[in-house]
């Protein structure tokens, strides 16, 4: 970050909230193909359960630990067949979620990785019932010939240890 | 208007063991869960944690018996104590962290401090409370606690029979689930805890229907590979059964070579757990030891239900806690082996994710099933929840009326025990 300047930073700011809220856009859409197509396939998304108010680890840093999923790109591609086939009761219909992403952060820029840290709020809608959700999120984007990329995703929910709900949709 | 309690004296109506018949307001009237709180929860064994969660001197975990709010912990001999988190001067909770390690608990409010045992030690300016206050009498309030292989239950009920009785033939399959340490001690790697707006005997049903499998599972079983689709395609074979054990607990053996983890240790590995059988040869682990934990990482081939609050299952723990009448929580506790290797405690891990909690492929579509049960109880007051599968064919088995795999026999044993503890 400290080789960088504040014209390019502010750049890379930009760049990164289009990509965040394009994604943003695509899961409350459920339009989860080009979802995963916005991966580069080697890392990891992960749910983790974390006592409130850990600092995010990477998402390697939760191999050891019971998560709420800790997809790679099998399990990523698993999960959406799963959303698609209509065969999941609790996805088909999934809850209808408005999701707003913000408070982006980039903590780091080393080669072509960017490290960032967002927070991202979900309210979900099923049988007329209203559920809320608040996430802080780290990400590992990578700039790549064709655009920015995900690495590494890692969402944490705000009461991740203690009691959810099912959910029916990816965050 | 009367100010009695309801009684409900008409119990049959509530469940008519006959014809196996559940009537809807079993799952709807706050009286009745009132009533249920007292004489279920407050009265048998009751599931609280497993000894692995808080294993040292010192250590502490915060649990429920029915809608209290208790701490487990450790004293320094190691003696495990049980009381309801709640000062005795005026109510206080005195712990609010899950789970720790202390020496005592001091509550936030006034200070009065209690010592590990509960017992009150010392509280600030005791002058004005004068010279015959009764330290002795003012300890967190104390429950009974037993334990069996590291299941740790606690009753209120001074007069209760004792654990091991309670337990009866439970006890050898309790022995068998914890085989699946693969040789080593079984330890508790973490949990998913979701809430589900449904009645807890909703949940209570479930753990030992085997008839909702292939419908609400199906899309679990599609992200399988065909070996273990198999595996888990147990109402197709049919070869495993459903037990009444006596107490209101019930056994279901989904997949029966895999009973006992101990056998059939020749048995050819699996695909999906080849990569880790090489990884432990790779780490060193002879033959034999490979075989045994590869055979242990998947779980148990059965499920055991345990009165009111308790299930074992595979590789996990189910718990449940009933908060009103239409919600209750669900913990689902993930098994490991401790000091065992590390590649197959992370198998298990990943494994539990995929089937369990919030973002399971299992368990989300479990919740939706269940909400769409008290949900759908909303109409025809009067029909009765039908809970006879499988009555046609019951036999006697070893130590209960065992019936086919789909069969409904467990819950029936649920229910009878439900009657028999509200009619006390
Ligand atoms: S309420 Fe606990 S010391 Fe007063
Ligand atoms: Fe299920």
């Amino acid at each position: 970050m400290t080789e960088m300047t504040k014209i390019e930073t502010g750049a890379t700011l930009m760049e990164v909230t289009a990509f965040l809220w394009a994604e943003a856009d695509l899961l409350d859409r459920k339009d989860y193909d080009p979802w995963l197509a916005l991966w580069d396939g080697q890392g990891t998304y992960v749910m983790p359960i974390t006592e409130p108010g850990e600092a995010l680890k990477s998402a390697s840093g939760y191999a050891e630990a019971l998560n709420l999923c800790y997809d790679g790109a099998k399990m990523r591609k698993d999960r959406v067949a799963r959303f698609q086939a209509g065969f999941s009761i609790s996805s088909a219909p999934p809850a209808q979620t408005v999701r707003t992403v913000s408070r982006i952060v980039i903590e780091a820029v080393e080669g072509e990785l960017i490290h960032v840290r967002a927070a991202e709020t979900v309210v979900e809608d099923k049988f007329g019932r209203q559920r809320l959700f608040a996430a802080d999120m780290g990400y590992v984007l990578v700039s790549t010939a064709d655009g920015l990329k995900i690495r590494d995703k890692v969402v944490r929910l705000l009461n991740s240890d203690g009691m959810l709900t099912s959910i029916s949709y990816l965050f | 208007m009367s100010l009695d309690m309801p009684k409900f004296s008409d119990l049959d109506a509530l469940y008519d063991e006959a014809e196996a018949k559940v009537a809807t307001s079993m799952y709807e009237d706050p009286a009745l869960f009132d009533a249920e709180m007292e004489k279920i929860f407050h009265k048998t064994w009751v599931w609280v944690a497993h000894e692995s969660e808080f294993p040292d001197k010192g250590s502490f975990k915060l649990s429920h018996v029915g809608k209290e709010p208790v701490i487990l912990v450790r004293d320094r001999k190691g003696a495990i104590h049980c009381m309801v988190n709640r000062c005795r001067h005026r109510a206080a909770t005195v712990c609010e962290v899950k789970k720790g390690k202390t020496s005592s608990f001091q509550c936030p409010y006034h200070g009065w401090g209690y010592g590990l045992d509960g017992s009150l030690r010392a509280l600030p300016y005791p002058e004005q409370y004068g010279d015959d206050f009764d330290k002795a009498q003012h300890g967190l309030l104390k429950l009974r606690t037993d334990s069996y292989a590291g299941m740790v239950f606690a009753t209120f009920n001074d007069e209760l029979e004792p654990l091991s009785d309670f337990l009866g033939p439970v006890k050898k399959w309790i022995d068998l689930f914890m085989k699946q340490g693969g040789g080593f001690p079984v330890k508790v790697l973490g949990e998913h805890q979701f809430k589900v707006p449904m009645n807890w005997k909703v949940q209570l049903e479930n753990t030992t229907d085997a008839y909702h499998f292939p419908i609400v599972h199906k899309s679990f079983l599609q992200s399988l590979d065909g070996e273990t689709e198999q595996v888990f395609s147990f109402l197709e074979h049919g070869r495993g059964f459903v037990e009444d054990l006596g107490n209101g607990h019930s056994v279901m053996v989904m997949m029966p070579e895999l009973v006992d983890l101990d056998e059939n240790l020749d048995a050819p590995i699996p695909e999906r757990f080849s990569e880790l059988a090489e990884e432990l040869r790779g780490e060193g682990y002879p033959e034999d030891q490979v075989k045994k934990i590869v055979r242990a990482v998947g779980g148990a081939g059965f499920n055991l239900n345990l009165f009111p609050n308790v299930s074992f299952s595979l590789s996990f723990f189910r718990v449940l806690r009933p908060v009103t009448v239409e919600e209750t929580e669900i913990r689902h506790i993930a098994l490991g082996m401790e000091g065992g290797p590390a590649a197959a405690n992370r198998m298990r891990l990943r494994l539990h994710e995929h089937f369990q909690g919030p973002m399971g492929f299992g368990s989300p579509d479990d919740a939706e099933v269940w909400e769409r049960v008290q949900r759908g109880t909303k109409g025809g007051e009067t029909l009765p929840i039908l809970v006879n599968r499988g009555m046609v064919d019951e036999a006697e088995g070893a130590d209960g009326p065992r019936g086919h795999i789909s069969a409904e026999t467990g819950m029936r044993a649920a229910y009878a025990m439900w009657k028999r503890m509200m009619s006390a």
